[in-house]
């Protein structure tokens, strides 16, 4: 009985865990896997929104999730912003690939530095009434309790990536952004602007560090470094789910969250990493394109 | 004509022999008189970005306050004193690099450690391959396996630093008359040689142990671990963890709960002001190390409180980005310094074989009180305190200044309060 209380815990924690990592990699696996711009400082901004979530909670009273909502566009306005810059300086030139690179991770360091001068180095939390509570009780013997605080991040990140895979579906930009992906010159000859769509896209997949960050310093402490855990994660969760799929990368981030809760309940938590790469390294030997991922099709 | 000719060149050229020879000398003696009064240049990495950087930010603090009392005191040998130090982003792999620049380019006179064990080691071999002084701040049996004579350390956990550490707080615990214990530890070296010496006090008390695992410092969720624990029903639980794993670890227990009657031991973090104000009420209960708690046995160490008042009125007024307490860290941080600094002074030359003699012979009063240094550099005897956190009402900083929030449980002559089950407090 308690292996199976065990058991369904764990699936719980994995599922919620995954919902966490759905919202930290949904932003990426738009900038990344639909336009092809390897923004490895995303985690950063994450955190960076995370420090504008804990500045309303702490200043304001406002709920962290609210304060996520509220810093959205202000996100949004910077993607707009980076992709402008991007475009103007390394994309239009062709020289997106190292030089790209080298730029994102110039503005993961200079992000960085200017929350270290701005907050200092000290670890922040948010207090709200679901942080450290949790709700449960016992069904058929078994005893099951469920944090609210990976609750509520699931749940909006559940919200966060059913609604953008709706609308990059059944929208007229969505389906121009996946067209993006697909081929630049056509949508060109059709008389749409890629790059107008681009930089919509970059600032949405960036818009979406807002949400993330509140939900981040919910689940867990901030520091201006903190960013750099994850960017194993992030980057592993969109490339196994499939690059440019929202669903897939739903999918990934919670088959490493069940991975990494399982592993750690049952076989020790010092093998998460190892099996949640192993999965990683395993689906790609037989579907290189990832979970759901279609390929390259220029 | 051409013979006076020849003799007035000639005194010409002596004399603008001369000229030049007294331009030289007069030219370089400042700067040959300013060499001997060069600043005494003082070398480190510091963990001032990272998950350390909460310690490695307040330790700088102190040891530039140290510097400035110093040099008010006519700084070390006749000459000033001079920092150099290099953010090491709480990463080993920057540490031997910092070092080795500071040593070959920078020609800094003496190197002491950054802050915590895994940012020492790194440095251990590229001082042991100079042959010189090393000061350690915070490290944890650093020089276990080297046993490098020249290497001194300032934490306080007697001569067997892994046993030492968490000695008292297995004392603590004795009240419960508990017979299993769960371990946890952060993937990384100081977490996993502080789990190391508790098994070792454990099996001493003849504990049965029913959970032993380490989890990765990227760890997220930690309701895992925490069910896994429960699901062996421990007496007590000992976690050595690191900032963020600390309070995961806080705010998992919380969520999940747990029947055993300590918790605690080992977790870094929660004495840092960020940690303990945004766990709060979380806290109650916990049962963990520390050094300095402003309870009032703790003056033990005189000179410590006015220390910590000048480097919270320091950090008030110059609007510094650190630790608004500071307890954790700045006197010991201090300390390490200090002690170099004394040590040069009273041998009088730069000789690192004569400094490392004297440091190893003297006992030496600080602000952390007497120091005396073992043959492996060791503290001879450990002053690790036990404390718990009773009666934390909501997230203020301030009621962590106050007496009463982290009460000492042992050492016995230094006890502020009883220890308490873990859930009688929650």
């Amino acid at each position: 009985m308690i292996i199976l209380e065990l058991f369904i815990n764990a699936l719980i924690a994995g599922i919620l865990l995954g919902g966490f990592f759905a919202a930290l990699s949904i932003g990426l696996s738009i900038c990344f896997g639909l336009l092809d711009t390897v923004n490895i400082a995303h985690p950063t901004f994450i955190v960076a929104a995370a420090f504008c979530t804990f500045i309303l909670n702490a200043n304001f009273g406002i709920d962290p999730i609210l304060a996520g909502i509220i810093i959205t566009p202000l996100f949004f306005g910077l993607g707009w912003v980076i992709y402008s810059l991007y475009y103007q300086f390394f994309e239009k030139t062709s020289a997106e690939a190292l030089r790209g690179l080298a730029f994102f991770f110039g503005l993961l360091f200079i992000t960085e530095v200017v929350l270290i001068i701005s907050f200092g180095v000290d670890h922040r939390l948010v207090n709200a009434a679901y942080i450290g509570k949790s709700f449960g009780g016992e069904f058929a013997g078994i005893s099951v309790s469920v944090p609210f605080r990976l609750l509520s991040a699931f749940v909006v990140a559940a919200i966060l990536t059913l609604g953008l895979q709706m609308f990059l579906d059944r929208s007229f930009f969505g389906r121009a952004t996946r067209a993006v992906h697909q081929d630049m010159m056509a949508l060109s000859l059709m008389g749409v602007d890629p790059v107008a769509i681009k930089r919509i896209a970059f600032a949405i997949g960036l818009g979406t560090c807002g949400i993330a960050g509140a939900l981040m310093i919910i689940v867990i402490p901030i520091e201006p470094a903190v960013g750099r855990l994850f960017i194993g994660n992030v980057f592993a969760i969109v490339v196994l789910g499939g690059l440019g799929s929202i669903s897939g990368t739903l999918i990934a981030a919670m088959i490493l969250g069940i991975a990494e809760s399982m592993v750690s309940t049952f076989f020790g938590p010092s093998w998460a990493p190892a099996v949640s790469f192993t999965i990683l390294l395993g689906v790609l030997a037989f579907r290189p394109t990832g979970l759901l991922g279609v390929g390259d099709t220029r | 004509m051409t013979r006076i000719l020849k003799y007035r060149v000639r005194v010409m050229l002596l004399a603008g022999l001369f000229a030049a020879a007294f331009t030289l000398t007069t030219a370089f003696a400042p700067v040959a008189q300013a060499q001997s009064k060069d600043p005494i240049k003082i070398g480190f990495s510091m963990a001032l970005t990272g998950a350390l950087a909460g310690g490695g930010k307040q330790s700088l603090v102190a040891m530039q306050i140290w510097a400035e009392d110093i040099n008010e005191q006519g700084g070390i040998l006749g000459r000033s004193v001079e920092l150099v130090f290099y953010d090491d982003q709480t990463n080993p792999k920057n540490v031997p690099g910092i070092y080795s620049k500071l040593l070959d380019v920078d020609k800094v006179d003496f190197v002491v450690s950054g802050y915590g064990t895994n940012l020492i080691a790194p440095a251990m071999p590229v001082v042991i391959d100079r042959d010189i002084v090393f000061m350690g701040l915070f490290g944890m049996n650093n020089n276990g396996k080297w046993n490098y004579e020249k290497y001194f350390q300032i934490l306080p956990a007697g001569p067997s630093p892994a046993v030492g550490f968490s000695s008292n707080w297995f004392e603590a615990v004795k009240t419960f008359k508990p017979k299993t214990i769960a371990l946890v530890a952060a993937d990384a070296e100081f977490a996993r040689n502080l789990k190391e010496g508790a098994v070792e006090n454990a099996k001493a008390m003849g504990l049965e142990i029913v959970y032993n695992e380490n989890y990765p410092p990227r760890t997220a969720d930690f309701t895992p671990i925490v069910r896994a624990v429960n699901a062996k029903k421990p007496d007590i639980f000992y976690i050595a963890s690191y900032p963020n794993g600390s309070a995961g670890l806080v705010r998992a227990i919380a969520e999940v709960g747990t029947d055993a009657m300590a918790v605690g031991g080992g977790m870094v973090g929660l004495q840092y002001a960020g940690l303990m104000s945004g766990l709060g009420p979380n806290l109650n209960g916990f049962l963990n190390y520390d050094f300095y708690v402003p309870e009032p046995t703790m003056n033990i160490y005189p000179g410590s409180k006015e220390l910590i008042d000048r480097y919270q009125k320091k950090v008030k007024d110059e609007g510094l980005k650190t630790d608004a307490l500071g307890y954790y860290l700045v006197p010991w941080a201090y300390a390490y310094v200090d002690i170099l600094g004394k040590a040069v002074n009273a041998v009088g030359k730069i000789d690192h074989d004569a400094i490392a003699e004297y440091i190893h012979k003297t006992k030496f009063t600080t602000v952390v009180g007497d120091v005396e240094f073992g043959d492996n550099g060791e503290w001879t005897q450990s002053r690790t305190i036990a404390v718990q956190y009773q009666g934390i009402k909501n997230n203020e900083l301030d009621q962590f200044s106050q007496p009463g929030t982290r009460k000492i449980m042992f050492p016995a002559d230094i006890q502020t309060g009883e220890v308490k089950p873990f859930n009688s407090l929650r």
